[in-house]
């Protein structure tokens, strides 16, 4: 979707492999421990979905991750870089944007753009070609003298994708970058991240749709500043290989999620829409069982059957198992 | 540098944008001092006066023609009945009675001490204060002149020589109290804008995000601040100098300094406002909280502890140290050394560096703020 300019894929195969190397990392405001003894590693060009409820921890890593916090214990290393003994250093290596798009509502398009590369340092030459690299990647040709708050939401986005990679960053930090767009914007904007990871840039991004999550290499959840659960999407399913979940579109729906609950081979069942998902306690268990036991109670069941654990699935799974520990 | 100047263009790009609000800081300051200069004015002219004379003699109208001709005075009337008398005052319909006894001419004439009666209404003390100066002076004058003439009689005695007081009043010879408050004006109204101008604009960047976006990039908290600050700081200087021009063309405040010097005297407290209101900035969370705090902190000091209105040095000992830290104090003694002496550097050296030392403290306390909260 857009040119790559050759030195980019150069630039990835320098420095170290990991981009980012988590160690033990915590941070205690007072007695509240936000973030609890956290290790991940995540390697160059990989995209790395962080997700978690809110409070989760999510966002107090990012701003350690950022420099923009010290972390009680534990290291960091970003970009090879230790976050508490060089911010700065961290600064100058990764880009930065929040679902806020924080962007200069009142100046133009290219005003932003050169406000930014400003702060970065960039002028002259190096400056001319990133800017036209944005303006491609993010679609605004023609547009540079549009005022931001006259551009809709996922052009909005672009350009502050755009502002924040402005000065080659190996490693960008998108904290729920894709809030209030539409879908057809979200879909281009993970396209972007896509062409970005194939360049080397390391991406960490985290987000509230669990479906954008699928597009993440390697995904991490944490719950109250823990690490509860890590890997690619099809390894996180694998909690529910002894575990079928059976989909079953049923007359009352609330109704049949307590019947179910009391049935001695149903584990949990949780609300998807309309349907319910029920989770087995073994996998030979023959669907139509549950539904004659939901028949009996005089509740009528359309369909019932097995289907492929969402991530959404495993999230409320592993939520819900570090919860009751 | 290159990154200030980024902060800088950017921030006065944003200033430009929003065309009302530059209006506003830089034309309100001039319509201010217009509003307060008319208003404020301590002299007191046109007193209403109504005399009671029993006399009915030259003598008696001699004393009357002085008093309306000083101008400060304006004759409603002559009454005769006390009864008349208390119900003109209590109308407000005058301020002032004169009373002439019967008999002035003929005692003054035999040298016999008249007394004549001044009634003032009390109201307003500060007016009936002044009045009463007034009527002092004039009835004073009168007297001196009868002595003279007595003088001249043939076979008169030689009366006591008496001392009297010459007084001559520098600077500002007429008294006029617009000269004296006009500086005043112009550093509260300057202050004002100065201090809520800066004050808005960095807590406006912590409400819409912006600020989040700029702590990721390395950019220290110094040049982030003076680049947010330069635009405001012309815009402020503009403004003061606008405000400086409409004192001279409508309150004929004289020039009788060195313009340089003044630039360097409204440069160093602009720049002191300036830091106070980015240090509001960088500790307030809204910019509505950012703009009462700005307000009151400018706005109250420099009315009340600034020697503007009333003279510290008639203040209680620990009010008069609170002053050394209102910027105000120092510009105020810098703008009248200026404008109404003339005086050069050397009458008011330490107020500059007074200022100065304001606006760095000032700076640094708000960089080390943002810095504390950035890092």
């Amino acid at each position: 979707m857009t040119n790559i300019p050759p030195h980019d894929l150069e630039s990835a195969s320098q420095g170290p492999r990991l981009a980012i190397d988590v160690r033990g990392l915590t941070r205690r405001f007072g007695a509240f421990v936000a973030v609890d003894d956290l290790s991940f590693s995540v390697e160059q060009g990989e995209i790395f979905g962080f997700l978690g409820a809110n409070g989760a921890g999510k966002s107090t890593t990012i701003r350690m991750l950022c420099g923009l916090l010290k972390p009680t214990s534990g290291t960091a290393l970003v970009g090879g870089i230790d976050v508490s003994r060089d911010p700065e250093g961290v600064k100058r290596a990764i880009g930065y944007m929040s679902q806020k798009f924080s962007l200069y509502e009142a100046l133009t398009v290219d005003q932003n753009i050169e406000f930014f590369g400003g702060i970065y340092g960039l002028a002259g030459a190096r400056f001319a070609e990133r800017r036209k690299f944005v303006l491609e990647m993010a679609g605004l040709h023609g547009r540079e003298d549009t005022l931001t708050r006259d551009l809709p939401g996922g052009w909005r986005q672009r350009l502050a994708l755009g502002c924040a990679i402005l000065h080659e960053p190996r490693i960008v930090f998108l904290d729920e970058p894709t809030g209030g767009v539409d879908p057809l914007s979200r879909r281009r904007f993970w396209d972007l991240i896509g062409d970005l990871s194939h360049r080397g840039v390391t991406v960490l991004v985290t987000t509230h749709y669990l479906d954008e999550a699928e597009h993440c290499h390697r995904i991490a959840i944490i719950q109250a500043g823990k690490l509860a659960a890590l890997g690619t999407a099809t390894e996180l399913k694998q909690v529910f290989s002894s575990r079928p979940i059976l989909e079953i579109h049923a007359s009352q729906p609330v109704q049949a999620m307590s019947i179910l609950d009391n049935n001695p081979n149903v584990e949990k069942t949780s609300l998807f829409g309309t349907s319910v998902h029920a989770v087995l306690k073994s996998a030979s268990l023959d669907p139509s069982v549950l539904a004659q036991a939901l028949r009996a109670e005089g509740i009528e069941v359309s369909s019932i059957g097995a289907v492929t654990p969402s991530l959404e699935d495993v999230f409320l799974d592993v939520v819900e198992r570090v919860g009751a520990a | 540098m290159r990154k200030t100047l980024a902060v800088a263009s950017k921030e006065l790009r944003q200033i430009l944008r929003d065309r009302r609000s530059l209006l506003i800081l830089l034309f309100v300051p001039a319509f201010f001092l217009l509003l307060y200069g008319y208003a404020l004015n301590f002299d007191i002219r046109n007193v209403t006066l109504a005399v009671q004379d029993k006399d009915r003699s030259t003598k008696s109208r001699e004393l009357v023609s002085s008093f309306v001709n000083s101008g400060y005075f304006s004759l409603v009337g002559y009454v005769d009945s006390p009864a008349e008398l208390d119900r003109l005052v209590d109308l407000g319909r005058v301020r002032t009675i004169l009373s002439i006894p019967a008999d002035f001419e003929r005692d003054l004439s035999v040298r016999k001490p008249v007394v004549v009666q001044v009634i003032i209404d009390g109201d307003n003390a500060n007016t009936a204060s002044t009045v009463s100066g007034y009527a002092r002076t004039l009835i004073g004058e009168y007297s001196s002149a009868q002595m003279k003439v007595l003088m001249t009689v043939p076979g008169s005695r030689l009366p006591v020589p008496v001392v009297t007081v010459e007084p001559r009043i520098w600077y500002n010879p007429q008294l006029r109290s617009t000269l004296f408050l006009v500086p005043g004006l112009i550093a509260y109204i300057s202050m004002i804008t100065a201090v809520v101008s800066t004050a808005l604009s960095v807590v406006r960047e912590k409400e819409r995000g912006t600020m989040e976006q700029v702590r990721m990039a390395p950019l220290s908290p110094l040049p982030y601040i003076i680049g947010k600050t330069m635009p405001y700081f012309v815009i402020s200087f503009v403004s003061a100098i606008l405000v400086i021009l409409s004192a001279m063309l409508l309150f004929e405040l004289p020039m009788r300094g060195s313009w340089l010097l003044l630039c360097i005297a409204i440069g160093l407290f602009l720049i002191g406002a300036q830091a106070q209101g980015l240090l509001i900035s960088t500790i307030a969370e809204t910019q509505q909280v950012a703009f009462q705090v700005a307000l009151l902190s400018s706005l109250l000091p420099t009315m009340i502890l600034s020697g503007f209105i009333f003279p510290i040095t008639s203040m209680p000992i620990v009010v008069q140290w609170i002053t050394h830290v209102v910027p105000a104090r120092y510009f105020l003694v810098a703008l009248r050394s200026i404008v109404l002496k003339g005086a050069d550097i050397t009458a008011f050296w330490q107020e500059l560096v007074a200022l100065a030392i304001f606006a760095s403290v000032a700076l640094g306390l708000a960089s080390l703020r943002l810095w504390r909260e950035w890092a």
